[in-house]
């Protein structure tokens, strides 16, 4: 009796443990290793920085240690420009997923419900083909020669090939495209929810359709807005793939500039100063959901 | 001190709202089914019937919801063909209330008077009006979500009320209330329409509700309005058995009618020996008709002494059942013939001397006017 209370209370007590657990290994120690390298020197080694650890001279190691690589960032404007550029392409993909994603999701919690369950998993099938083979394919559709000008020619749009691999539109394209889901599915389970007398309430005192969506609906649909944005724009501002393979030489984000720093120059501390600026970067916006979010459940317990 | 309002018995008088040979079809379903109605100014108007029966319908018609297959409606006069529902004078209580859960009670009110663009100071008198009108002063800051089941039906009513509607129309209005705030509510709500002398058109299946509160009720069935009438002549001069057995409590008796005689018919019945004397002069029956007999259970006396010779309408049974009510005591009769007869007795007296028990001989009887003959 006295023992299984003692193993119910230790799996008890390591159960939330487990989330730490998973944090700890594959977050916080690479996050501090990376931290550990963004404050060292660049080094023509094996691995290619100093200084390296050696618990003989803690005192050496630490004094080894400075902000030289975050000071370069604040000196070379490429930096701030590929942080600024990622920001705004995250921020206007977001917008367009929005635009995208809102009457998808609306038409999907207003389809019957028997077909409901088949729309998520529709939504979802992509992701059954590689991340990667789809951008490719992005590649084959944009191109000059692509199916997509084929397509606009034949049918007289426009006269001659269009320019659109290679730009930012086609990195916009590429991050609606791939992010389409993340945005859809939160949207949908906020606007599943959502009681039609609501909307027929709000008729019936005098407010118009249009209206009644504004004052309703998209406050009512708030959560899955805030939510699917966020899921969307985090990723899309470290994102590297997409403007690597559809955005050409032009385009400046910031996961690029962390990938030609680490594989390109070799210069392994500044990229990694690089990845730290960029998770700072991320950290503001979910600081800002999870106030938002402790002050609606405040207000409306 | 209620008025005697009658407006439906003045052929002068003109209806506000007038259904004329509304049909409704859902697919091949027929909801409202050539439906005429004509409801009047200051009514407090009752829809009542069993699920399904179209009062639900009918209510969403006038609110703009659906719109008639056939058949128009008008409202003072103008037809509402093709009016959404955001241009009719006419509000909604519903029965989920469907309050916004994102505004608190007093924005909850001030919807519908933000969307008429009135001025902000007279926005905030009326709702403060409502408030005071459902006694919600105090929890005018609170959200839907902090406030109970009847606090919730007030701020929908409120909410109704507000933009101050030709007809208000309440669908299940106090079914998510228990029974005790239920009655209150019910009083209540009667004062409000009288105070404010607006319409109420109210959807219900509870013909308690029903009774208590409307001028007129009008009882539902298969998309077809049975009855219209008020309160007391349902009750008491229901014009169908369906009528008479949703409601209230009945029993039915059926005969074949033997003649008539002095004004009183005469009908055989399977459960008593000598035809039934029913006083009932404005039916038209003929000799030999299959009818039935519908007698209240408070209109019929049971006792154990047999009657004398010169009583009318006497059944014989043996009690079966017997229910202790506090105010009503009510027995179950089971007579000769199988059939259960259901009789209620007012307890005027604390004590009774030897009070009739289980399995007891016993005589019941009723006057002829307690009965009413329904042709089948």
């Amino acid at each position: 009796m006295k023992e299984r209370s003692f193993t119910k209370r230790l799996t008890a007590g390591l159960v939330p443990a487990v989330p730490y657990l998973w944090l700890g290994v594959f977050f916080l120690v690479p996050f501090l290793i990376v931290l550990k390298i963004s404050l060292s020197d660049p080094a023509v080694a094996q691995p290619p920085y100093k200084p390296v650890f050696e618990w003989s001279d803690i005192a050496g190691f630490f004094s080894a240690l400075d902000l030289e690589n975050f000071e370069l960032l604040t000196q070379d404007d490429l930096y701030l420009r590929a942080t600024l550029s990622s920001v705004r392409i995250a921020a206007l993909s977001t917008v367009l997923l929005l635009l995208v994603g809102f009457p998808i999701a609306y038409g999907m919690a207003r389809a019957p419900e028997r077909h409901r369950s088949l729309l998520v998993a529709l939504v979802i099938l992509p992701f059954w083909t590689s991340f990667l083979i789809r951008i490719y394919a992005w590649i084959a559709i944009l191109k000059p020669e692509g199916l997509l000008t084929q397509a606009l020619m034949g049918i007289g749009l426009i006269s001659e090939p269009i320019e659109i691999l290679n730009t930012e539109w086609a990195v916009y394209i590429g991050i609606v495209y791939a992010y389409l889901p993340f945005m859809v599915l939160p949207l949908y389970a906020t606007l599943e929810k959502m009681d039609d007398t609501l909307l027929e309430a709000a008729l019936d005192l005098g407010s118009t359709p249009w209206r009644s969506f504004w004052t309703i609906t998209v406050p009512l649909a708030m959560p899955g807005i805030i939510a699917g944005s966020l899921l969307c724009f985090i990723p899309a501002v470290g994102e590297f793939v997409i403007p690597d393979l559809l955005g050409g030489s032009e385009t400046l984000m910031i996961g690029r500039q962390l990938w030609s720093e680490f594989f390109s120059n070799r210069d392994w501390p500044l990229a990694s100063a690089v990845a730290i600026l960029l998770l700072i970067i991320l950290v503001v916006p979910i600081v800002i959901y999870r106030d938002v979010e402790a002050r609606r459940v405040e207000t409306r317990p | 001190m209620r008025r005697t309002f009658a407006p439906w018995a003045d052929p002068d008088a003109k209806p506000l709202i007038r259904f004329e040979n509304v049909t409704k079809r859902f697919g091949e379903a027929m909801a409202v089914d050539h439906l005429s109605l004509d409801i009047f100014e200051g009514e407090f108007f009752c829809l009542l019937g069993p699920s399904g029966c179209g009062k639900t319908t009918l209510m969403r018609m006038l609110a703009g919801f659906e719109f008639p297959s056939e058949g128009v409606i008008t409202l003072a006069g103008l037809s509402l063909e093709g009016v959404p529902p955001y241009r009719r004078p006419v509000n909604m209580m519903f029965q989920s209330y469907a309050l916004f859960p994102h505004m608190s009670v007093e924005k909850n009110i001030a919807f519908g008077l933000k969307q008429d663009g009135l001025p902000k100071s007279e926005i905030s008198d009326r709702v403060g009006e409502m408030l005071r009108l459902v006694q919600l002063e105090k929890l005018a800051k609170r959200y839907p979500s902090q406030l109970s089941g009847g606090q919730r039906q007030r701020v929908a009513l409120a909410r109704a009320l507000a933009k101050r509607p030709k007809v208000l129309l309440l669908d299940e209005p106090l079914g998510a209330l228990d029974k005790k705030l239920r009655e209150e509510t019910q009083f209540e709500l009667m004062d409000i329409q009288h105070e404010l002398g607006m319409t109420f058109v109210v959807v219900t299946h509870d013909q308690e509700e029903a009774m208590t509160m409307a001028d007129r009720i009008a009882v539902m069935d298969h998309g077809r309005i049975v009855q219209v009438a008020t309160p007391g002549e349902i009750y008491e001069q229901p014009k169908t058995r369906f009528i008479a057995e949703f409601v209230g409590d009945v029993n039915i008796l059926e005969g074949h009618v033997m003649g008539q005689e002095n004004g009183l018919w005469h009908v055989k019945t399977a459960s008593a020996e000598v035809p039934l004397t029913i006083d009932d002069p404005d039916e038209v029956l003929h000799s030999g008709q299959a009818v039935a007999i519908a007698v209240r259970p408070e209109k019929m006396v049971v006792q154990r002494e047999k009657p004398g010779p010169e009583a009318v309408n006497v059944l014989t049974g043996e009690v079966w059942d017997i229910g202790y009510l506090g105010d009503w005591t009510v027995y179950r009769i089971m007579l000769a013939t199988g059939e259960i007869l259901r009789v209620s007795c007012a307890n005027v007296s604390r004590f009774v001397e030897s009070p009739i028990d289980w399995d007891e001989q016993v005589y019941v009887t009723f006057a002829p006017g307690a009965a009413v003959i329904l042709a089948e």
